[in-house]
């Protein structure tokens, strides 16, 4: 027997087999289409305003003297043009001859876009009393002259008398190139900034990592009790805005504090206070990485330890650091980039010891120098990518060390070491929870220190600087549309990545981009939002000065958080339920409705409530894109602190505080309900086999 | 449906067409150049070792990891390029895949959905497919409360809801324990007989493939080393490593001498017919259950006649007893060099309970076996593919 | 039935058309503004008496924040007018090119000082904001410290670590105090005066008003700041005096100026010309003691009298122009060294 079939098979022996080019389905279309849209979203979102912050950076200022041309007429007739340059030149010659003569000297050519060089310096015999008649042009119009603060953009010459004439001021040319970093690299008040951060960061980082260990520890180790309120106190700081532990310090340590002396003189205001705040504000990151890391440990290595004999002292330190130090690792780079890139903490206590991140603050806001700006925020990149990337290196090595067989650690009672163990973490929470105590109690007093009577006149912040009760209620839509839109961008945008089995490399860099956000600075991402949305050939334009680049910005800065949340969700999905929709012939939107999403629920969750908090509380990534009509409350109490309404400041803290406080509980409850309805496949007990 | 002319009327088209699959992922080749026909009704088996492309063949059918070149036709549609939900086939994976938000019945009716049945239609065939698989009242359960054995019922019944041509299970028994598997392969046989449901089923169980296939194809490498039924495989492997793969089989490396007689360790032993060509180095093959033990002084009674000459008699020293429930599994080594022994040879040999105590056989007697010719296999060596 | 209908149309067209005369009217301006919270609806109310048809949509955050957001939207302006911003940012805005030249109304009623010196003027004053020095008697009472008449007196020793002044390169304040002791003492006794200064202040803030509140709290007994803010902080009952220092004060003025470009130029103008009406000045006299209208402002409660005739006859174009410079001398000479031990 042989088919026609066969026949050619056996003709084609030689000829190799038709290549196939798969069909693309109804199905791959539309993902790859979305996938198309998240990635979009995230160009848009992410690396084309990096580009554009990169391009500010690298936009320089000159005085280009070959521009201007010069005519003196002392009574005599107009002198022939010369220009800045040949005058210029002229004056390094004769200063050989004469000391006193100061010509302008190459440096001193690169400046800001606000620049300015005084006309006179050309003419050493100038004197605004004399006679003598000046004219001035410049060649082609690239740049301008100021009489006075009149901008002339002409060729045209202008005639002026000398009185006249020393107002005249040169403007800058714009050009491109690395002036601006040579600039901050020779300037030691921002180059110290730089110092100043990785100090700080590195100290904060010890402290924060070795407080948040043994409070972990002694919660995995120990027996003690109140175990569940210690936890919950020390997340507590995850609520507020980093820059409240600030004005609590103000309040106890500050000249007027109530715990002034335990400072032994030494001021609140500058590395004490931002390290003591940096403290505050990161210990639960740190608590949750590490209380993770302990929680995988192997009791069956401590078993070991104890058949061996080995002092707890020793498992400590061959058993118990080593199983954790990926966890330690992971933590110090969090705790690291969060105070690095922090800028509400140093604002508020850092006095003036500068910083990276209010450096940049200083710079666009309080001289306008974008370029400046743009250079500060690009070194500030550069320890937080670093400490980004190694990180990333750690983690997937400490994927490789975990073990899936191993048995979880049960402690045992141990009278002396449980009570230090809840000594210290009584210490830990009377820190988290004094520090937000008395915030609330700031918030209260008429006016501290002289009337220390109780009223609600602080929490009156219409007649306030920072935007009032409008500020906190937009604060709350930010809040909910982040949590709302992130939550379905970053969903999708996930199962997008987890789930298609084609578009290989679209996947690989679509996972690149969802990871980036986590390395870049807020200040430095809402910077760049500036330069890109601000630009009116920018077709989104539009967005700029609204809500909407609020809620962009703030669900693109804390993307890869959620990003891996969702993942990882996905990832215990079996692999198989789209192989088995598609061969059923069912959409995937309708596995993702009906099955995806519903198992996955306890995470969406979760991706929402970590987007509402972060959107109430941040303040770096939206300080330069609040509007007058989004106002928010976060910059709110900057904005109140920087005026020197300290108490209201504390007092709207408070108020993000007791909203997110409010938004967890919600959140709590509305799991645990939604988990009773929907999830009641977890919860009953399994069949025998 | 398209028939294509056939040079033999009488020979059915076979429903699934599969030529020159090859699949390959960066420069590891996965498949090479596969190409098979499963007929209608057929029950087929993808049997091999991990790793040897089987769940990668399936794939590619399935359109799940479609092929880098080469076609599929099924039932005379060229579907090579279609993407699986423009495929006609139920699927059921090693996990099951069930969801486990869904109770049974909407896990079932998933794929009835959208199909222009009526709400009853779909509960009344929901019942039905329960019914078929023996798990009636059990459609308000979600599959979390199921057994492993009912569960993957459930996905074969999720798999068949929509009638499909083809149906095709990965694994689908591995995850069970021993006795579930047993019972749930005649099960599935029988359930597959009745529906007659063309089947494609992975497995890297022989003893599934030998029971449950109507045709087994043993893959190793990405390519097909054998193709037939249980028996051929079994009794006529055409490879080393097809006869090697399934069922125990003692190995010796000898050489032939001419097509029906190769020299092992000194002696000449007389085999079935061979292509191993004169003098080269072959391994001489023969299943321990075809070794028949001579008691100290007769011959087995019945087996006498068979054996052809004496020079496939041999004795040995009962080295090891290994008691397999059925039967004893003995490892017999040559004494010394004898003339009717082999040298430095161990030979496993299947006994039954009634030789053993028939013959009193202990650890460190001597016996005498004899080999039937035509039960000796010859591979060439070097070359797996004979 | 079909009667019923057209009567139904014609009164929605008519509905319309009311909704859309009314909206031509009725111009939305938008107006970015530095003026103090609390002030801003009391202004809009005021104006919208004379001119009910113009509506204002303020913007209104502190100085530094609105010039980086005018500075910012260069290129693409959001702002139809400014109103009640320093005339240091205008200056920077002119100087840009930004700003739409206008002469308003009445401008003859005003002092000179409070507008550009230009035939058309780029932008023209409503108040002036007086440095000021704030001393919390409660404290200097604990420190032993009495309370300083000049600036010169701000360098005694006795003062050291008491006294808190806003940083220049991030306060617009601060840049005020910086360029009126240059204009006071001359540039190098200007720094030499900062120099012995620097010995005793014992932070810089970011913010202008900060020092004042700050002093006003007993944060510290000294707060360098502005009259206005103390001025506010002891009609809460702050135990602070205003202090105007003998040598004069420096000043800037809160103004007013179209940004070139807009399309509601007529609008912007009417205001601008409303801006420095008789009634307008009276307005901004109830908290600011010197006004741009001459011979009309009464005196605030809070401001010592001595505050007009203490002012020093500011050189604005040279703050402006020099800007640059002078806070990259300072930056050199004060913010390097301020590394803590």
């Amino acid at each position: 027997m042989m088919t026609s079939a066969a026949q050619a098979t056996v003709q084609a022996i030689n000829t190799a087999a038709p290549l196939i080019r798969p069909k693309t389905s109804r199905d791959d279309k539309i993902m790859i289409g979305y996938m198309l849209v998240v990635g979009l979203y995230l160009i848009i979102a992410l690396a084309l305003p990096l580009y554009a912050m990169l391009s500010k950076s690298v936009s320089t200022f000159y005085f280009d003297l070959n521009n201007f041309e010069f005519q003196v007429n002392n009574g005599d007739g107009w002198s022939a043009p010369a220009t800045a340059f040949a005058l210029n030149e002229k004056l390094k010659r004769e200063k050989l001859k004469r000391e006193k003569l100061q010509a302008v000297q190459p440096e001193q050519l690169t400046t800001s876009s606000d620049g300015r060089l005084a006309a006179t310096v050309f003419f050493p015999d100038f004197s605004f009393r004399g006679s003598t008649r000046y004219r001035i042009r410049q060649i082609n119009p690239a740049s301008s002259f100021l009489v006075g603060s009149r901008q002339i953009v002409d060729t045209e010459w202008h005639e002026f008398e000398s009185n006249e004439f020393r107002r005249i001021y040169l403007r800058a040319s714009r050009s491109t190139g690395l002036d601006n970093y040579r600039v901050y690299f020779s300037t030691p008040a921002l180059f110290l900034s730089m110092k100043n951060s990785l100090l700080i960061s590195l100290i904060s980082t010890l402290i924060t990592v070795s407080l948040a260990f043994g409070f972990a520890y002694a919660l995995a180790r120990s027996t003690m009790r109140f175990k569940g309120l210690f936890r919950i106190i020390a997340m507590a700081p995850i609520l507020v805005p980093s820059l409240l532990p600030g004005i609590a310090l103000v309040y106890l340590f500050g000249n007027q504090g109530m715990l002034k002396e335990l400072l032994l003189g030494e001021s609140i205001y500058g590395p004490i206070g931002i390290v003591i705040g940096s403290v505050f504000f990161t210990f639960p990151h740190a608590m949750i990485i590490i209380t993770t890391a302990l929680a995988i440990s192997d009791a069956r290595l401590y078993e070991a330890a104890i058949s061996l004999r080995a002092s707890r002292w020793k498992t400590f330190w061959t058993v118990t650091i080593p199983g954790a130090r990926y966890g330690l690792f992971s933590a110090a780079f969090v705790v690291f980039n969060l105070v690095i890139t922090d800028f509400g903490l140093p604002k508020v206590i850092g006095g003036q010891y500068n910083m990276l991140a209010v450096d940049i603050y200083k710079q666009v806001i309080g001289q306008q120098n974008f370029e400046m700006g743009a250079v500060v925020s690009v070194i500030l990149l550069i320890p937080a990518l670093l400490a980004f990337s190694i990180d990333r290196v750690v983690q997937k090595k400490q994927v490789a060390q975990l073990s899936a067989r191993s048995v979880p650690f049960e402690p045992k009672p141990h009278k002396q070491f449980d009570a230090i163990c809840l000594i210290y973490c009584v210490l830990v929470t009377v820190f988290i929870a004094g520090l937000i105590g008395v915030c609330q109690y700031a918030a209260l007093i008429k006016f501290w220190p002289y009337d220390l009577s109780l009223s609600l006149n602080n929490y009156n912040f219409d007649v306030m600087d920072g935007g009032g009760w409008v500020s906190w209620y937009n604060s709350i839509r930010l809040a909910l549309y982040t949590a709302v839109a992130g939550t379905i961008i970053v969903f999708c945008g996930a199962y997008m990545v987890e789930k298609t089995n084609r578009f290989v490399a679209t996947r690989s860099a679509f996972q690149f981009l969802a990871m980036m956000p986590m390395a870049i600075p807020g200040m430095v991402l809402g910077l760049a939002y500036i330069f890109f949305f601000n630009n009116p050939a920018n077709p989104l334009n539009g967005i700029y000065a609204t809500m909407g680049i609020l809620v962009v910005c703030t669900v693109t800065h804390f993307y890869t958080v959620s990003h891996l949340t969702a993942v990882t969700a996905l990832k215990q999905m079996d692999r198989e339920f789209e192989s088995v929709a598609s061969s059923l012939k069912q959409p995937f939107y309708k596995l993702l409705s009906k099955v995806t999403v519903p198992v996955c629920l306890p995470a969406v969750l979760d991706i929402s409530i970590y987007l509402f908090v972060n959107a109430m509380t941040t303040v770096s990534a939206v300080i330069f894109l609040y509007s007058p009509d989004t106002t928010l409350a976060s910059v709110a109490v900057l904005n109140m602190d920087d005026a020197g309404d300290i108490a209201p400041a504390a007092a709207m803290g408070m108020m993000i505080f007791y909203s997110n406080l409010c938004a967890r509980l919600l959140h709590l409850f509305v799991t645990r309900k939604v988990m009773r309805k929907t999830q009641a496949w977890r919860t009953r007990e399994g069949g025998s086999d | 449906m398209n028939q294509q002319p056939t040079s033999n009327p009488h020979s059915p088209t076979p429903f699934l067409q599969i030529d020159r699959l090859r699949k390959k992922f960066g420069d590891f080749v996965a498949l090479d150049d596969v190409s098979l026909d499963v007929f209608e009704g057929e029950f087929v088996c993808f049997l091999g070792p991990s790793g040897c492309g089987k769940t990668t063949f399936l794939r590619a059918i399935a359109g799940l990891d479609i092929q880098t070149a080469g076609t599929v036709h099924q039932a005379g549609k060229d579907i090579s390029a279609l993407p699986p939900s423009e495929r006609d086939f139920g699927i059921v994976f090693q996990s099951y895949a069930l969801f486990p938000n869904l109770t049974v019945a909407k896990n079932i009716a998933f794929g009835l959905e959208n199909q222009k049945l009526s709400k009853p239609d779909i509960v009344k065939r929901v019942t039905e497919l329960l019914e078929l698989v023996n798990l009636p009242d059990q459609g308000a359960k979600y599959p979390a409360q199921l057994s492993g054995g009912e569960q993957q019922r459930v996905a074969l019944s999720r798999a068949l809801a929509t009638s499909p041509g083809l149906l095709l299970l990965d694994e689908p028994l591995s995850a069970l324990d021993a006795k579930v598997r047993t019972y749930l392969r005649h099960e599935m046989k029988a359930l597959q007989r009745r529906l007659g449901v063309t089947t494609i089923m992975v497995t890297h169980d022989q003893e599934e493939a030998l029971t449950m296939a109507d045709r087994i194809v043993v893959m190793n490498h990405g390519v097909i080393e054998q193709v037939g039924t249980p028996t051929e495989i079994y009794r006529q492997p055409n490879t080393l490593f097809v006869a090697d793969f399934i069922g125990e089989m003692n190995q010796i490396t000898g050489k032939a001498i001419s097509s029906d007689r190769v020299e092992v360790a000194g002696r000449t032993v007389l085999t079935k017919p061979h292509k191993a060509a004169v003098d080269a180095t072959v391994t001489v093959t023969i299943r321990p259950e075809d070794i028949i033990p001579h008691g100290e002084d007769a011959r087995s009674p019945g087996v006498t006649d068979t054996l052809e000459q004496a020079e496939n008699e041999f004795d040995g020293t009962v080295e090891d007893m290994e008691f397999l429930g059925s039967f004893w599994r003995v490892s017999l080594k040559s004494a010394s060099v004898k003339e009717r022994t082999f040298s430095e040879v161990t030979l496993t040999v299947d006994m039954s309970i009634n030789a053993i105590r028939r013959m009193n056989i202990a650890i460190g007697q001597s016996i005498t076996v004899e080999l039937p010719a035509q039960r000796i296999l010859v591979f060439p060596q070097g070359n797996s593919n004979a | 039935m079909k009667h019923t209908l057209c009567k139904l149309l014609s009164g929605g067209l008519a509905a319309l058309l009311l909704v859309f005369s009314g909206a031509g009217n009725a111009v939305d301006l938008t107006v970015y503004t530095a003026v103090e919270a609390e002030d801003l609806k009391r202004y809009a109310d005021t104006f919208n008496q004379d001119h009910p048809d113009i509506n204002i949509k303020w913007v209104r955050d502190s100085t530094g924040i609105v010039t980086a957001k005018l500075m910012a939207e260069k290129d693409n302006p959001q702002a139809d007018i400014i109103w009640g911003l320093a005339a240091t940012s205008l200056l920077l805005m002119k100087s840009e090119g930004m700003l739409d030249p206008y002469k308003p109304k009445g401008l003859k009623n005003l002092d000179p000082k409070f507008y550009d010196g230009d035939s058309v003027p780029s932008w023209v004053g409503m108040d002036a904001w007086v440095a000021a020095v704030c001393f919390n008697t409660v404290e200097g009472k604990k420190n032993n410290l009495t309370a300083p008449t000049s600036w010169k007196d701000l360098t005694k020793p006795m003062y050291k670590g008491h006294v808190i002044m806003p940083n220049p390169n991030s306060s617009g304040t601060g840049f005020l105090d910086v360029s009126s002791w240059l204009q006071i003492f001359g540039e190098d006794g200007g720094w030499d005066y900062m120099d012995a200064l620097h010995e005793n202040i014992a932070r810089y803030t970011h913010s202008g008003s900060k020092p004042c509140k700050l002093a006003a709290a007993g944060e510290i007994p000294i707060g360098v700041s502005f009259a206005f803010r103390g001025a506010r902080s002891k009609e809460a009952g702050a135990p602070i005096d205003i202090i105007i220092p003998s040598e004069g004060i420096g000043w800037d003025m809160e103004a007013t100026a179209i940004i070139a470009g807009t399309d509601k130029l007529k609008a912007a103008q009417t205001l601008m010309d409303w801006s420095i009406t008789k009634k307008a000045m009276e307005m901004y006299n109830t908290s600011y003691p010197v006004v741009g209208y001459k011979n009309l402002a009464k005196p605030v409660k809070h401001f010592p009298p001595e505050t007009l005739s203490r002012m020093i006859d500011n050189d604005f174009e040279f703050a402006a122009n020099n800007r640059k410079r002078i806070l990259a001398e300072w930056q050199k000479r004060y913010d390097s060294k301020s590394d803590p031990k």
